[in-house]
């Protein structure tokens, strides 16, 4: 039995906080409130033991992934695995690359599997996962930079630089977001990328290979460190993981997101990604194609929708 | 393995955790080799959903009967054991227990303070800035410079308008400073228009870049009072240099009944009465607490009538780090010699009679309604029996002063408390521990939550989550029943 897992309504009397060990969950649910009940009963369930079971295949899920890697035990794990297995053959990718935004599909699936719910969401640190009936929809705010920040106080003051309503009809359940400020360590220099991609997972394991991506190597403003010498068990092993990045000119910030935006297109192309939003030093680009329904620019109307969802 | 790191087994993700890093989980941490818990405001999640979480308690430092929650000895501190808020519910630990033959209840809570701060005495003659001066930490205002009291500043830090009234970054530093400050950590503070400031509970502030040592012994007139007679056949004239009330001796009433001859000697600043002078110099950081170098730019030039050549003048600041000794020339000027052995020893004394300068760090916090309901059903009879003295309050089983009049509003003496007592939640506000001990018949009387009561042995499970901490020798057993009214 998990007796270290914390399971508790939030204060707002409707969200639930979930947290076991470095697994931060907030989980919401909309219905009827005998639905949203057993949907939350569900999802502690299933909760409690899914980190006893990722640890259970700790090492290999710490392993560079390979396009011929076994398939691990567990269903959070292969999540995981399935996510990052499609990127394995250009880059560098562990599975660990995309565990938050399996645990959030895990539990998102536990959850409308026993109950009918209009919709749903699992937020795991900013990687989110979605459940959407007809009529229903999310507007998703995005943050400039994924992790507040007391050194960014205008953080505060313009809290999202932009957000996304997300339909039925637009096949995105995953919202993810990596960047070198993140609770992981990322090869890249960028602020921060947000993914929309078919499942959480999907979008989880791109935000991290196109914030690798968006990087300006050998530069001297970029301040790295092996990962290893930071955290000794870290799945990225002696790579170089950014510090911190002191001011960069213009040109060095199109140059870094043009990279970011190539590999971006490039998983669009692949239906790895739907779109992305990539910011660096104050400046976004955006990948979505022809859907141009993607981040329409500071919707402040939208913090006043009972249904937005502060994302980050 | 890289040996300068540690295992962190609070989950079985099982870090490897270098020193100065936290786990993966931001929660857990490597302090100078020692796992540290990071994240306060867990434990207060954690207690919501469990009853058994970490509890820090204290154990008078005797005999120990092998268990760790033994008899009437035991105290459970409110440290990290979680609260109920915002519901109205029983406190997380309502514990019963036997001392001297009483039946006591110990309420056992943490309370999150949104109405709290820090007052702070700053042992300092130094300017640190204008009464009402906005006091910055990070650059975001955290508090103001209020009154002067005899050789210390005080400085209020906190409340409600800065946690929660201005921006979020505001509440956040504000919120971090009352918990650093509280937890016995150092914390610079940049006085608007003033000095920049380091404190730390039970330490010497550092004024400026310069460690305070001494507190002055009193005022310039006070210092002239004490040490008259010990000059007096020594040296013709004394000015004790101070930023409130410089001393001149021969004026001084002192002087006078000692029979003093008067010098000529005529000073800068407004005399208030005999031998007394306000603001002889504006405020700094040198001599007295006043922003002079030369001592001598206090003195207007000798009054011929009176003055005499050899004449023999000291000046000593009110602490007596600065000293200088002046015998008067053929034109009446005074020219510095070096201090006589005699004087020497005065101004040592001087010296040794100031105490070290300190800060001193006083939480103060308001416990508010939701918190008292934890405790009973009625929360208002809580404050009561509190005011009666019924209930005793402690905080981190430390005592705390309970301030007269309506609802519950203490201070505590941080440094009397177990270490890391405080925690926040991110609204921002504080959590604190506080326990409320009254005899189980007045518990009952005020309503208490009689049904939630559980008897000390109970405790012993759970054993491996609490920690045990010796009681502090000055506090008072913090469960020694109150004399009784009867």
């Amino acid at each position: 039995m998990n007796t270290r897992a914390q399971i508790r309504r939030l204060e707002d009397g409707r969200r639930v906080h979930m947290q076991d060990g470095p697994i931060d969950l907030i989980v919401e649910a909309f219905g009827e409130p005998g639905e949203v009940d057993r949907a939350y009963r569900a999802a502690a369930g299933r909760f409690v033991s899914v980190l006893d079971e990722l640890c259970g295949e700790l090492t290999f899920l710490r392993q560079a992934t390979r396009p011929e890697s076994a398939t691990p035990d567990g269903s959070v794990a292969r999540r995981m695995m399935e996510a990052v297995r499609p990127h394995a053959a250009r880059h560098f990718i562990t599975p660990m690359a995309a565990v938050a935004g399996a645990v959030a599909e895990e539990i998102l699936d536990a959850m409308i599997s026993t109950s009918q719910l209009a919709r749903a969401y699992v937020n795991d640190g900013g990687d989110i996962a979605l459940h959407l009936t007809p009529g229903e929809n999310f507007v998703v705010g995005m943050m400039e930079y994924p992790e507040p920040d007391s050194k960014h106080p205008q953080h505060s003051e313009h809290p999202m630089p932009g957000t996304t309503t997300i339909t039925l009809d637009y096949p995105v359940r995953g919202v993810a977001t990596s960047g070198w400020r993140g609770r992981s360590f990322s090869l890249g220099v960028a602020d921060a990328v947000t993914v929309l991609a078919e499942t959480a997972p999907m979008a989880d394991a791109a935000a991290t290979i196109i914030g690798n991506a968006v990087d300006l190597p050998g530069h001297p403003a970029i301040v790295r460190a092996r990962a290893c010498d930071l955290a000794p068990d870290s799945d990225l092993g002696d790579r170089m993981v950014t510090q911190a990045v002191a001011p960069l000119l213009l040109d060095e910030i199109q140059r870094a997101l043009d990279a970011g935006i190539h590999e971006a297109e490039c998983l669009r192309s692949l239906g790895l990604i739907r779109a992305a939003a990539l910011t660096l030093q104050g400046e976004m680009r955006i990948v979505d194609g022809a859907t141009s329904l993607f981040f329409k620019p500071n919707g402040v109307e939208a913090f006043s929708n009972s249904r937005s969802l502060v994302h980050a | 393995m890289s040996d300068d790191a540690i295992r962190c087994d609070a989950c079985p993700v099982l870090c490897y955790i270098k020193p100065g890093r936290t786990g993966s989980c931001d929660r857990y941490g490597n302090s100078d080799g020692q796992l540290v818990r990071l994240d306060p405001h867990v434990v207060l999640d954690r207690a919501l959903s469990r009853g058994d979480s970490v509890v820090p308690f204290l154990q008078k430092a005797r005999d120990w009967d092998g268990s760790l929650v033994s008899g009437e000895d035991t105290f459970i501190t409110a440290i990290g054991a979680g609260t109920t808020y915002p519901d109205y519910k029983p406190a997380p630990f309502i514990i019963s227990s036997q001392v001297e033959g009483v039946n006591m209840v110990t309420v056992v809570t943490e309370g999150i303070f949104s109405y709290c701060g820090v007052k702070l005495k700053i042992d300092t003659d130094r300017h640190l800035g204008a009464e009402c001066s906005t006091v910055l930490a990070q650059g975001e205002p955290v508090g103001h410079v209020t009154t002067n009291e005899y050789g210390s500043q005080m400085v209020s830090l906190g409340g409600v308008r800065h946690l929660t009234g201005g921006s979020r970054h505001e509440g956040t530093v504000t919120c971090e400073t009352l918990l650093d400050l509280s937890n016995g950590k150092a914390v610079e503070l940049e006085i608007e228009n003033g000095a920049k400031v380091v404190v730390q509970a039970g330490k010497a502030p550092v004024v400026d870049g310069v460690q305070e040592e001494r507190m002055r012994v009193g005022c310039g007139s006070a210092t002239i009072g004490m040490f008259a007679k010990q000059w007096f056949g020594k040296v013709d004239e004394v000015v004790v240099v101070d930023d409130h009330i410089t001393g001149v001796l021969s004026e001084h009433q002192a002087g006078k009944l000692l029979g003093v001859p008067e010098t000529g000697i005529r000073m800068k600043g407004r005399r208030s009465t005999p031998g007394r002078y306000f603001r002889v110099a504006e405020p700094g950081t040198s001599w007295g607490g006043t922003n002079i170098a030369d001592p001598l730019s206090i003195l207007d030039p000798f009054d011929p009538a009176s003055a005499r050549p050899g004449l023999r003048l000291l000046m000593v600041s009110t602490t007596g780090e600065h000293s200088a000794y002046y015998e008067l020339d053929e034109a009446l000027r005074p020219i510095e010699k070096k201090l006589p052995e005699a004087l020497q020893q005065s101004v040592a004394r001087i010296r040794e009679n100031c105490e070290p300068a300190l800060c001193t760090v006083l939480f103060m916090g308001g416990a508010g309604g939701s918190l008292r309901a934890g405790v009973t059903e009625n929360p208002v009879k809580l404050t009561h029996s509190v005011g009666r003295a019924l209930t005793r309050v402690t905080c981190g089983g430390a005592p705390v002063y309970i301030w007269p009049g309506g609802g519950i509003t203490f201070m505590v003496d941080v440094t009397r408390m177990p270490e890391n007592a405080f925690g926040y939640v991110p609204t921002p506000a504080l959590v604190a521990p506080i326990e409320f001990t009254l005899k189980l018949s007045d518990y009952a009387a005020l309503g208490g939550y009689m049904d939630s009561v559980k008897p000390l042995a109970s405790f012993r499970q759970n054993e491996e989550s609490r920690k045990r901490v010796a009681a502090r020798p000055e506090n008072p057993w913090p469960i020694k029943p109150e004399k009784t009214e009867q």
